[in-house]
């Protein structure tokens, strides 16, 4: 007679229980030398972050009309109240802040189906995003048709034009980015050498020396009497060094396709500009949108610059404001606004990127 | 279906030469010679444009303005310079005060990137999440924001020369900049010079023997060790033997600045300050990666051989983690020598300050000065990475 063992399923672990006190002993005590590390950082938290939270929050003004109204010792954050619209909008008439609205509105509704996995025709409202939306953009921010008031660019300022640098920037970058790599890994050596060149040479000097030549040596390169307007020179400047940027990380996303899907496509006999639009980039463009990110995240802080040549971006607004009798001494207030918002842009930004690199991983 | 091997349809299956046009040898030919006269001819444009406008301003050409005495005084200058010396000479000034923050930032920031980049990996959850806390906030905040916040936040808060911060009788703190004792090099200085140059012979001839007795017995010397004690003994020892080879001459207070001493401006702090802080949290991220890719079992196969945990971290650990470290930590390098040149934000007197802002305004000669200053910083990023791939192609471990 046999005895027939009956099947078990293995039992699933023990469930892990640790205490607050096991938790502390392995995580921040473990050691004599880990212990004088945490009491260290314990003294510097307690040395910032109270006085901190103090003046940012328990003992600031938030409301008032001038610095009379900010009467106790903490931050003064009714200077930002008063000033907000300026700081989001420059010097943009105030009745007309609905059109700055509704071209960044416009901006994220066309913007936002990229991002679904399951939306369809991405290509087509990628192109229209590239060609219409542009032409919409302008019309809507300058005016001129369809009874609304010119608004001169020097009048735009703020976050808005720092948004609008750093995200034509990047547009108009991506495609001269895309020539530029696919010119730095040809076979032909002249389109080659003038791809590394121009390449090198943006990617080595400053962004600053590039503002400042767009400002004072690009009105000697035009005929006379074209002149271009400020805003659009900086543009120019920023697009033609943000490209060799962006062609650094295009080319990254090329050396990744494997070998095989070249030589697939030139053995399917397709020409050169075919395989590349419809084997190789929608495969390479995948791999770099990381990239890209990052590189337009680095644009953005970068946009400051612009305020060295005499553009009101959102910094340059800030800055101006100290300067105001009315509230003077308030620069800490205004630099941890500036801080706060770009820091909001770019942290989650740069979560996107990293989220959607796991993803290409996965 | 079988294909009937007629000489006919052999013939057939042999690829013939494309017609001229769809040639892709012709088509290369074609297509770089129309993008090389497309380059040329915008550089004609350009050049012919710019002749007329020049002639049309009245500006002109050629690099004579460099002769020409400058006028204006410079806040900071490492080497002699008045009003009444050349824009030539502005250049030099501006070029060494590009280099001067450069190099200490790049020091700065290595030291705190290295530092940081270690505390991420720490197992202690509040060092570790300290350090992730650094990063995440200072590389998402412009840096000339941050360069701002230093200088016209947190150094105009500084009091007055009269009730500067002060250190003994020798460091004093104040709005107008940091005052440190200046040395003072008298002529006995030299022997202690000439010490030290002896001992770095000693110590290269140290390492050879250290390394053939390695090579041919296997027996190890504490080179290292021994050669830093000689280095830091030896020229102590001339130091303190011979009479005052150095004075230090103190800053004082006379009315209501500070004389004497040498005196960091503040220009210069927040400038330091924000470009190591920013850069070092780049850096932070470069060592973590750097750690990070060195398998485990690298560490574990040198423990089963036998190699000290020093050993496997000298030999092991560190020439990996380097091999993946380099490229990109020269990158934050350029990065850095690049935005010294915010500098012109504040005021320090850098290149892009001196040169191509104040020069470039007195002078109008746009073409020349921003040529110079675009080629220093390409010649900077080209020797950079000259030195670091070779650096670097000494590192690779052949495999």
């Amino acid at each position: 007679m046999t005895h027939i063992q009956p099947i078990n399923k293995d039992l699933p672990p023990p469930t892990l229980t640790i205490n607050l006190v096991t938790w502390l002993r392995i995580n921040l005590f473990s050691s004599t030398f880990n212990t004088l590390l945490t009491l260290t950082c314990l003294y510097l938290l307690y040395l910032t972050i109270p006085p901190f939270i103090n003046w940012a929050f328990i003992q600031a003004d938030w409301f008032g009309d001038s610095r009379a109204d900010c009467t106790s010792n903490g931050a003064c954050w009714a200077f930002i109240f008063v000033r907000f619209n300026q700081f989001i909008y420059g010097f943009y008439p105030e009745n007309s802040y609905w059109r700055v609205n509704l071209t960044f509105i416009l901006f994220v509704l066309l913007i936002f189906p990229l991002f679904i996995d399951k939306f369809k025709k991405k290509i087509a409202l990628a192109s229209f995003i590239l060609t219409i939306y542009p032409i919409i953009a302008y019309l809507l921010l300058y005016g001129g048709y369809f009874g609304l008031t010119i608004v001169e660019t020097d009048q735009w300022g703020g976050l808005m034009l720092t948004l609008l640098l750093a995200i034509t920037g990047s547009i108009l970058a991506l495609p001269l980015g895309i020539l530029l790599a696919l010119g730095r890994r040809s076979t032909m050596p002249i389109i080659k050498i003038l791809s590394i060149v121009f390449i090198e040479f943006w990617r080595g000097v400053p962004l600053i020396t590039v503002l400042f030549m767009a400002s004072v040596m690009l009105p000697l390169f035009l005929p006379d009497g074209v002149n271009f307007d400020k805003l659009l020179r900086a543009l120019i400047g920023i697009v033609l060094f943000e490209a060799a940027y962006m062609a650094e990380v295009v080319r990254g996303g090329l050396q990744a396709i494997p070998k095989g899907q070249y030589e697939a496509a030139k053995a399917l006999g397709l020409t050169y500009w075919n395989s590349m639009i419809f084997i190789i980039l929608p495969q390479a463009l995948k791999l770099v949108i990381p990239g890209i990110v990052n590189t337009f995240i680095a644009l953005f802080k970068d946009t400051t610059l612009v305020l060295i040549i005499g553009l009101l971006d959102v910094l340059a607004v800030i800055h101006n404001a100290f300067t105001d009798p009315n509230w003077l001494g308030y620069s800490t207030e205004g630099y941890v606004f500036a801080a706060f918002i770009f820091w909001i842009f770019c942290f989650s930004l740069s979560r996107y990127s990293q989220y959607l690199e796991k993803k290409l991983h996965n | 279906m079988m294909i009937p091997e007629s000489p006919e349809n052999i013939a057939s299956l042999i690829p013939t030469q494309p017609s001229f046009w769809y040639n892709p040898r012709v088509h290369a030919i074609l297509f770089q010679l129309i993008a090389l006269f497309a380059v040329i001819g915008l550089g004609i444009f350009i050049f012919h444009n710019t002749l007329i406008n020049l002639e049309q301003r009245g500006i002109s050409t050629g690099f004579d303005f460099l002769n020409r005495e400058a006028g204006f005084g410079i806040l900071q200058t490492l080497i002699e310079y008045t009003e009444t010396s050349s824009f030539a000479r502005t250049f030099i000034v501006g070029l060494l005060n590009t280099l001067l923050v450069s190099i200490l930032g790049i020091i700065f920031a290595t030291l705190l990137g290295f530092i940081i980049g270690i505390a991420r990996l720490s197992s202690n959850w509040l060092v570790n999440k300290l350090a992730t806390t650094y990063i995440e906030i200072f590389r998402n905040i412009p840096l000339l924001l941050q360069i701002f916040f230093w200088y016209g936040a947190v150094l105009q808060t500084l009091p007055s020369p009269r009730q500067s911060y002060q250190m003994g009788e020798m460091f004093f703190l104040n709005i107008r900049g940091l005052y440190l004792p200046k040395a003072i090099i008298t002529e006995s200085f030299s022997w202690v010079m000439l010490s030290l140059a002896v001992v770095l012979v000693i110590i290269l001839l140290l390492i050879r023997w250290s390394r053939n007795r390695h090579q041919t017995t296997g027996k190890t010397f504490p080179t290292l060790l021994t050669g830093l004690i000689l280095l830091i003994t030896i020229p102590t020892i001339t130091f303190f033997a011979l009479d005052t080879p150095l004075i230090w001459e103190l800053p004082e207070l006379e009315g209501f600045n500070f004389v004497n001493g040498v005196i960091i401006i503040p220009e210069l702090i927040a400038l330091l300050f924000a470009l190591s802080i920013y850069t070092a949290a780049f850096i932070a991220e470069v060592v973590r990666a750097g750690i990070l890719s060195v398998n485990q079992g690298q560490r574990e196969a040198a423990h089963a051989l036998g190699l000290k945990p020093q050993q496997t971290l000298r030999l092991i650990i560190i020439p990996q983690a380097m091999q993946v470290t380099i490229p990109p930590l020269t990158n934050q390098y350029l990065n850095l020598i690049k935005n010294s040149s915010l500098a012109t934000a504040i005021g320090y007197p850098d290149l892009v300050a001196v040169f191509a802002g104040t020069t470039l305004n007195q002078t109008g000669q746009a073409i020349e000065v921003m040529t110079m200053t675009m080629s220093v910083y390409l010649l900077l990023s080209l020797l950079t990475s000259l030195l670091m791939n070779w650096y670097n192609a000494r590192l690779v471990i052949r495999k």
